[in-house]
């Protein structure tokens, strides 16, 4: 079990610059997911924690210690990889057994170390099977045993579900996540897929294009984006931005949308621009007849509980999450209301969302409030 | 008559036949010179000359004593007095009017053909397998005109270096040694080895390295436990190559050697020469000296097929 601290860690292959300066600190047992779309730098970090990248500057620090330019075998760190690496000349149980047999463990602990591992994950009727024609998932399971046996400091894990099919990808979603809390082993958890992020971290960090976004909590980074690519990275359907007409004091309380005045949290710094992007969610808009912005339905999908319906405004196309009681067909003018204490301003130069009373407060605690 | 019905692609029960047909035809026409050589190793002298050819014959293993042994003319009379013959082959040559003087170089010679036939080629896999990993893993200056070079070692026909490797070879002392039979034999298999050692390894993902290196392995141990055992087809096939090339050269091992390292290619036509034209002696020396890479073949037959595939087929 150990923290894992980064400091100003880059990554260069030659001009292209695939991790640009990252700071941050994995807390001991915890379930760490790096989010972000391919070639956002997620991977190449994962890796030069587990050594087998060197990084170009900055530090990795396990547990206080300097291993930044340790060899991968001396760092104590399991790695898992997107697909699996299990070893098809070995059966599951030499499989599993491997990173014991290096470490001059006595026969006896071996295997019985390798068979208590292959119950937790219900592979051991499977234990003298060949991988090669194992099921997706079992040698899933396979290559959690292979890293879980040797009780390492830390698991890393790249994409480990992206080979599995969707339906099974909610199953090992929930399995990893009781595995964890079982071992409680600090876990940095590598995906681009948002849901899989919402549903197992502790804390989720996002990524793109090298640099490290936002740190929160899964319910942080998805109501208090601090950059407009956060906000619409994360959530399905994402976020709709708004043109809107900014340029306000530190204390104001409503933006301007198309000459319509829209109330939002109390803002706590200024912006100077006269150009703002205004964020709301589909589910932080609500169809109603006296709403100040006004537009044509442009289509409905039904999705059960609730509706999407999408709506042409002069401010843009949005996407509303409504509950399936209101009615809305295509091609009617309704009016939006929008809930006022969740929208967020982004500044329009940094792309960053301007501090306002949204972002104050502890937001779990407030969730269940 | 009958309509049916088959996929594009599915052979039908005519073709198939057809197919089948000309397979058998094929392998029988080129079975032919081998099997009239395993035949004639056990004629009689006067049986493997005779015309019309014998087809059915009286087989005796007078080609395989007369290859094995150096023998002399005497009278009748002579043989008389030696009295009852010791052993079957003792019988065999003496009703020819001979005894057998001796053994002769074949079994020598053999040896030869083994001993630098299975080094070069065990030599050859074993760099090989270390230069294609380092080529396809690591990062190596000028890698692909390096690849290049290794392999235009290749282009040259024996004839063109023989000159040259020959006056080398008698400067250091390696001619008519194994070893410098060994090293030639090893510098021409190393090319292909290369080549097509290099083309499995860059088949098996590096992740299975990663693996093991995070695993706690060093990187030569992650290479011996989980690369070397996934190369095992493309070294067996490679290894097969490299044996048939070793175990059949004539040309090198013509001019370079003359005593002892002398190999079976260069020696085999000598029996010819020696007290007549003795065919069966020369089959039977032909069919032994295809038993070892015949036998190699057949042991390693499994692993071949999916080596010789390149890779194409994913286990």
């Amino acid at each position: 079990m150990a923290e894992i601290r980064i400091e100003a860690l880059t990554k260069s292959f030659g001009d292209f610059t695939a991790v640009a300066g990252s700071n941050f600190t994995i807390r001991d047992g915890e379930f760490f997911v790096m989010l972000g779309p391919s070639g956002c730098g997620k991977t190449t970090t994962l890796r030069m924690i587990a050594g087998l990248e060197m990084p170009t500057s900055g530090r990795i620090l396990l547990d206080g210690e300097d291993v930044t330019f340790n060899r991968a075998s001396q760092r104590d760190i399991a790695f898992v990889f997107q697909l699996f690496a299990l070893y098809p000349h070995m059966n599951v149980r030499q499989n599993i057994s491997f990173p014991l047999r290096v470490q001059g463990v006595s026969r006896r602990e071996v295997r019985a170390r390798t068979e208590e591992v292959a119950k937790m994950l219900e592979i051991d009727n499977l234990l003298s099977r060949r991988v090669s024609g194992l099921a997706a998932g079992d040698r899933q399971r396979v290559a959690l045993g292979r890293a879980i046996v040797r009780r390492a400091k830390a698991f890393l894990m790249d994409e480990p579900l992206g080979a599995l099919d969707a339906e099974f990808r909610d199953r090992m979603c929930e399995e990893l996540r009781l595995l964890h809390d079982r071992i409680g082993a600090t876990t940095v958890y590598v995906t681009h897929d948002q849901i899989e992020a919402m549903a197992m971290a502790d804390r989720i960090c996002v990524m793109n294009k090298g640099e490290v976004l936002q740190i929160g909590v899964p319910m942080e980074v998805y109501e208090r984006p601090a950059t407009r690519f956060v906000a619409g990275f994360i959530g399905s359907p994402s976020m709709n931005f708004l043109p809107a007409q900014g340029g306000f004091q530190a204390g104001a309380t409503a933006i301007r949308v198309n000459g319509a005045s829209l109330a939002m949290p109390q803002a706590r710094e200024g912006l100077a621009a006269t150009d703002a992007v205004l964020g709301a969610r589909p589910e932080h808009i609500t169809i109603a007849d006296e709403g100040p912005l006004r537009g044509r339905v442009f289509a409905v999908e039904y999705m059960g509980a609730r509706q999407l319906v999408t709506v042409d405004t002069d401010a843009g196309r949005l996407r509303v999450r409504a509950p399936n009681t209101v009615r809305a067909k295509t091609g009617e003018t309704v009016g939006l209301t929008f809930d006022a204490e969740r929208l967020v301003v982004f500044d329009p130069v940094s792309d960053r969302a301007v501090r306002s009373a949204l972002f104050e407060g502890d937001v779990v605690a407030e969730e269940r409030a | 008559m009958s309509v049916a019905a088959y996929s594009v692609g599915e052979a039908s029960p005519r073709q198939k036949l057809l197919a089948g047909v000309l397979v058998v035809a094929y392998a029988l026409v080129t079975m032919i010179p081998l099997v009239w050589i395993v035949l004639t190793g056990f004629k009689s002298p006067p049986a493997s000359i005779s015309y019309p050819p014998q087809v059915l014959f009286e087989p005796t293993l007078e080609g395989y004593v007369n290859l094995f042994t150096t023998r002399s003319r005497q009278t009748p009379e002579y043989i008389e007095s030696l009295g009852p013959a010791e052993t079957w082959y003792d019988a065999l040559v003496r009703e020819r009017n001979m005894v057998i003087t001796g053994k002769s170089r074949f079994a020598g010679r053999y040896m030869n053909s083994v001993i630098i036939g299975f080094g070069s080629t065990f030599l050859a896999v074993f760099l090989g397998t270390l230069a294609a990993y380092a080529f396809s893993r690591f990062k190596v200056p000028l890698k692909d005109d390096l690849m290049f070079f290794i392999l235009s070692t290749r282009m040259m026909p024996p004839v063109a270096v023989a000159i040259p490797i020959y006056l080398m070879y008698r400067e250091l002392g390696l001619s008519d040694t194994h070893l410098g039979m060994i090293l030639l034999y090893t510098a021409v298999n190393l090319s292909l080895s290369v080549w097509l050692l290099k083309g499995f390894v860059d088949e098996i993902p590096r992740e299975y390295e990663e693996a093991a290196v995070v695993d706690g392995y060093t990187r030569f141990q992650a290479f011996v436990k989980v690369v070397l055992p996934q190369m095992r087809a493309g070294i067996a096939a490679t290894a097969i190559f490299c044996l048939i090339f070793a175990w059949n050269e004539y040309a090198f091992a013509l001019l370079l050697t003359s005593g002892t390292a002398q190999t079976a290619p260069p020696f085999i036509p000598i029996i010819i020469g020696e007290g007549g034209l003795d065919w069966p002696a020369v089959a039977a020396g032909t069919t032994l000296f295809l038993v070892p890479v015949v036998v190699f073949t057949v042991l390693l037959r499994k692993q071949l097929l999916r080596g010789i595939t390149f890779g194409a087929v994913r286990r």
